[in-house]
């Protein structure tokens, strides 16, 4: 039997049916009496100043109620200290086609639509950067003036000694490797609903409520109070139900400070729902990222230096960008052991949609080139890539050299778990022509150990209340997107007090009721949130057991509370005898209230158990109310070193993954397909393992989608495929078997020993692929996706035949036929061919 | 544009609505009828969240103008249950992780339903290519295929023990 009762079980989400029967309430789907639409416009130019905007004929248009524009909230925001350049309407200038203007609020969609059309806009176009290594070139028309080059920031780190490393090495490979962008495209877009109260002593406009799509209430609330001037106590930040996140929600959106602005304006409620096309203006993806990386090895594969330069293609404003190109050096420890290291980053800004936190934040990229480049080594010195795993791993505890710590380490029990299953010492090698295997590692941190904004404040905290009626209300912050982060929270509760989880109620992430948690973002929930839930559980506890000590005349330490019963030491029996009436429904004949539990129970004379409703009782007369409290604050000893941007990267635990990937390339098209992919993951203790094990599948499918099609195109500054046909995440006949098994390295400080596990595997995938594609075919593919136009080029590469140039001549704000450019042709009003059936060719329509 | 009244069969009631000529469905069932089980994830028939069934065809809601659906039958996610609590392919979906953020799950339901509905016992490409009308972002779609064949399982053991029992008497 296991040591737990409801920590370890797979358990259906404690919101799942909310989900499965659409009863659950998300953003879009609230509304309040008043409520306006709100609708924005956007700029048509990357990059241009304002010289004039007139909002007169649109406020004369019956049923406008207000427009916004930048200078009614000009106070500059931004998700990083660093990075405040941000206002919520533009302010002089717009910097990427889709920058946000103004904003109408009106009493329906149409009508707001309408008006959008009144708005009268002077633009005076400036010169646009859209390739970061032309923008880093940059001298006038800068995109911010403050940042010389147009670099948001730049970091050039060494750690041992890298030349010495590389001169002692026996082989060195270098190359450029290129992954393009990706965005979240999470299912939900964006909402806010916004609405004021008067306050009923001034009789003014008074507390603001938000209701809005966000991994990050707090820093929602707090960012609002920046931008609106009011105190953080006037404004209660509610997420409901969050249609995905993947980082696309882990900042302050725009739209989300817009209805603010809007509401304030209009003197009544506002709601604001992106388009999908907006949804992906609003962006704040995984940038493009051009990563040269150079490797040198001893012969028997082991590691003696790297160096990496990275340069990032950040868009328009600085976001996370700071921090991701941090996490990207950062992160090239802790995975395996590197003694030497240089790092050279370049955040760039360029005229497009800013970029942002994405799933595996910062990380992802680098880990592409640097687990293809292992593979490359690997080929060259006639290593197994399993093998140079294996001669690089970390021997933990340990620090790394650029100051990171590391306990539990599960990586080499994936790399087993993977080979094996895979059947790769057999496989590999014996598979049919074009067809391959393929492996790589990745790890993630289990929330950031310093938060954004520096300070002493605990990361999470969780308050519990226990009432007479034997119900456990638990309040976190922690954001639940999706993840289970409710359920986690629920199940630590419930396995420290001994209580089945039907008692367990959370109550979360709403800024009046929950006490403050950083949010859902560095895969920090289970460990931060989940160590105070458990502070929290064992603070309440205590009293109950004090009270119940008292009762059954024992030592506090002699009381056990399990089953649903609290009992003394030795009575066994009390386990399995749970009186008529009083199971987990917290009904006993309606007397709890009354308080006569006790009374009844007095002439009993067997006090060795009781049942959990009667020792919260009792505890409640005893100490006059029962609410416990825990925080979480991750030890100094994990917080990394002292050189200047030692802050990103260091985490109180890391997730290991290993992945193999087995594929097939067509060579007479270029199409890949992905038959299995095997992920092993090291999630620390999973504390719900069908959970744990959907995380990791749903990583795995999203590095999957970035191997194999997702991409973000542009055209001067005009994203082409802003739909989600048309950005083509891998549908359901696109999505292979992924079969996950987890590793349970049990950390020291995680709750139960449990760490990440939603965003660890996504890095490996995509290097597992390639790398496949390699054992496959030999083609080495730097540049992700691996689409058959990379595929096909590469392998005619290979052979030394002429290159194809597939989009030579072709126009895609022009094109001639829908084939050319699939997703781009409602610009310009173009719509794609009629299929000869459809009726509405019948009537002659072009 | 003005509104015109019409009538909407809607989870086997009917509904008086006045609604714009353009009115599509989708709005129609969240905005006026409050039915917000059925979602917007785009605005061009791509992802599939908004699936409701027509006379038990799964369509997207976001694109059906709602006055052309008069005199027909139409299901919402609202509409399913089993007697106020969970039908089989919902509580499946929750104990096997079919759903995590659950945005796109009512659009998968519908489609789901109708897949079980015409085609009892499908293959796993059958069941693939079914869902592929649907988007997903969180799951990769391995678990709502453990879901679906556990409901399969299930409900094809109690057809067996039904034709036994009715052997046996």
């Amino acid at each position: 039997m296991s040591e737990f009762s409801v920590v370890g079980k797979s358990i259906a989400m404690v919101d799942a049916a909310g989900k499965t029967t659409g009863a659950g309430k998300y953003a879009d789907d609230f509304s309040v009496p008043g409520m306006l639409v709100g609708k924005i416009l956007h700029s048509p130019y990357p990059h241009a100043l304002i010289k004039r905007i007139d909002t007169s004929r649109a406020r004369a248009l019956e049923g406008v109620v207000a427009v916004v524009t930048g200078d009614d909230a000009p106070n500059p925001y931004g998700i990083l200290p660093v990075g405040h350049d941000e206002t919520a309407l533009a302010v002089g200038k717009v910097r990427y086609v889709g920058d946000n203007v103004a904003c109408v609020a009106a009493v329906s969609e149409d009508i707001a639509e309408q008006a959008l059309e009144l708005i009268d806009v002077d633009y005076e176009p400036l010169p646009a950067y859209f390739d970061p290594e032309q923008s880093m070139r940059a001298e006038r028309n800068l995109i911010h003036e403050n940042r010389p080059n147009n670099i948001e920031k730049d970091y050039h780190h060494v750690f041992g000694d890298p030349e010495a490393g590389f001169a002692d090495a026996d082989y060195v490979a270098e190359a450029r490797y290129i992954a393009n962008e990706v965005t979240h495209a999470a299912m939900e877009p964006h909402c806010t609903l916004a609405s004021f109260e008067i306050d009923p002593h001034a009789g003014t406009q008074g507390r603001l409520t938000v209701w809005s799509s966000t991994q990050v209430p707090y820093y929602l609330q707090h960012k609002l109070s920046l931008v609106l001037e009011l105190p953080m106590s006037q404004i209660r930040v509610i997420k409901p139900l969050v249609g995905g996140g993947f980082g696309g929600k882990s900042e302050i959106i725009p739209l989300e400070i817009i209805a603010a602005v809007a509401a304030r304006a209009a003197k009544a409620p506002v709601k604001i729902t992106y388009t999908r096309e907006e949804v992906f203006w609003a962006h704040r993806g995984r940038p493009r990222t051009i990563v040269d990386l150079k490797t040198g090895v001893k012969n028997d594969g082991r590691i003696t230096a790297v160096a990496c330069k990275v340069i990032q293609d950040g868009g328009a404003y600085c976001s996370y960008g700071v921090v991701t190109i941090l996490y990207s050096g950062a992160l090239l420890g802790a995975l395996y052991d590197i003694p030497n290291i240089r790092y050279d980053g370049y955040r760039v800004l360029t005229n497009k949609p800013a970029c942002g936190a994405m799933r595996g934040h910062g990380t992802v990229n680098v880990r592409f080139a640097f687990e293809s480049q292992m593979d490359e080594i690997a080929a060259k010195l006639g290593l197994d890539p399993a093998e140079m795993r294996r001669v690089n791993l970390l021997n933990p505890p340990t620090v790394t050299v650029n100051g990171l710590r590391v306990l539990s380490y599960g990586l080499p029990e994936c790399v087993s778990q993977v080979i094996a299953r895979s059947g790769w010492r057999v496989r590999r090698g014996t598979l049919p022509k074009g067809r391959g295997l393929g492996m790589a590692c990745s790890h993630y941190v289990s929330g950031a150990a310093n938060s954004i904004i520096r300070s002493d404040m605990p990361h999470s905290t969780v308050n519990i209340k226990i009432d007479r009626d034997g119900g456990v209300v638990v309040y976190t912050g922690a954001a639940e997107i999706g993840q289970g982060s409710d359920t986690m929270t629920a199940q630590v509760v419930a396995e420290v007090l001994g209580c089945s989880l039907a008692r367990v109620k959370v109550v979360a992430a709403d800024t009046d009721l929950t006490p403050i948690d950083l949010g859902s973002y560095s895969s920090r929930v289970t460990f931060m949130a989940g160590n105070a839930a458990m502070r929290a559980a064992e603070d309440v506890k205590k009293n109950i057991v004090s009270g119940a000590a008292r009762r059954m005349n024992c030592a506090p330490e002699d009381v056990v509370m399990a089953g649903d019963r609290v009992r003394k030491r030795g009575a066994e029996s009390a386990l399995v005898e749970v009186p008529e009436g009083e199971a987990a429904s917290g009904h006993v004949d309606g007397q709890i209230l009354r308080g006569s539990v006790l009374q009844s129970r007095k002439e009993q004379v067997a006090e060795d158990h009781m049942s959990f409703e009667e020792a919260v009782v009792g505890a409640i007369d005893f100490h006059g109310g029962l609410t416990g409290t825990g925080s979480y604050a991750p030890p100094v000893e994990a917080r990394g070193g002292k050189h200047k941007g030692a802050g990103v990267g260091p985490s109180p635990a890391y997730s290991y993954s290993a992945q193999v990937a087995e594929v097939s390339v067509d060579e007479e098209t270029g199409v890949l397909t992905v038959h299995k992919i095997w992920a092993a993951h090291d999630c620390g203790r999973a504390l719900n393992p069908v959970a744990v094990e959907g995380q990791v599948i749903g990583s795995v499918w999203m590095g999957l989608g970035q191997a194999l099609q997702e991409e973000m195109i542009w055209k001067d500054g005009l994203v082409m495929n802003p739909g989600l046909l048309e950005y083509r995440s891998p549908s359901s006949v696109e999505s292979p078997e992924v079969e996950c098994i987890i590793v349970e390295s049990i950390d020291p400080e995680g709750p139960f020993g449990a760490k990440e596990a939603g965003e660890g595997s996504l890095a490996a995938t995509i290097p597992a692929i390639s790398n496949a594609i390699y054992d496959a075919v030999e083609v080495r593919l730097r540049e992700a996706p691996f689409t058959p136009e990379r595929v096909l080029a590469a392998l005619r590469a290979k052979r030394g035949a002429k290159k194809i140039e597939m989009t030579e001549g072709v126009d895609p704000t022009e094109p001639a036929s829908f084939r050319e450019h699939g997703g781009a042709l409602w610009y310009r009003g173009k719509g794609p061919e009629r299929h000869a059936e459809d009726p509405a060719r019948a009537g002659g329509s072009k | 544009m003005k509104k015109e009244l019409i009538e909407l069969r809607i989870n086997g009631r009917t509904h008086e609505l006045a609604v714009q000529p353009n009115a599509l469905l989708l709005d129609v069932l969240r905005q006026d009828l409050n039915l917000t089980g059925s979602k917007r994830g785009c605005d061009d028939s791509s992802c599939g969240a908004c699936t409701v069934q027509v006379d038990g065809v799964p369509m997207l809601a976001c694109t059906m103008l709602a006055a052309s659906y008069q005199g027909c039958e139409i299901t919402t996610v609202e509409g399913i249950s089993d007697g106020g609590g969970l039908a089989a392919l919902q509580k499946a979906y929750g104990d096997f992780g079919g759903s995590q953020c659950g945005y796109c799950t009512p659009g998968f339901m519908m489609t789901v339903r109708w897949l079980l509905a015409n085609n009892p016992n499908p293959t796993d490409s059958e069941i693939r290519e079914a869902l592929s009308s649907n988007l997903c972002r969180c799951t990769g779609y391995t678990q709502m295929y453990q879901a679906i064949r556990a409901v399969i399982d299930a409900e094809s053991k109690e057809r067996l023990t039904e034709v036994a029992e009715a052997t046996r008497e």
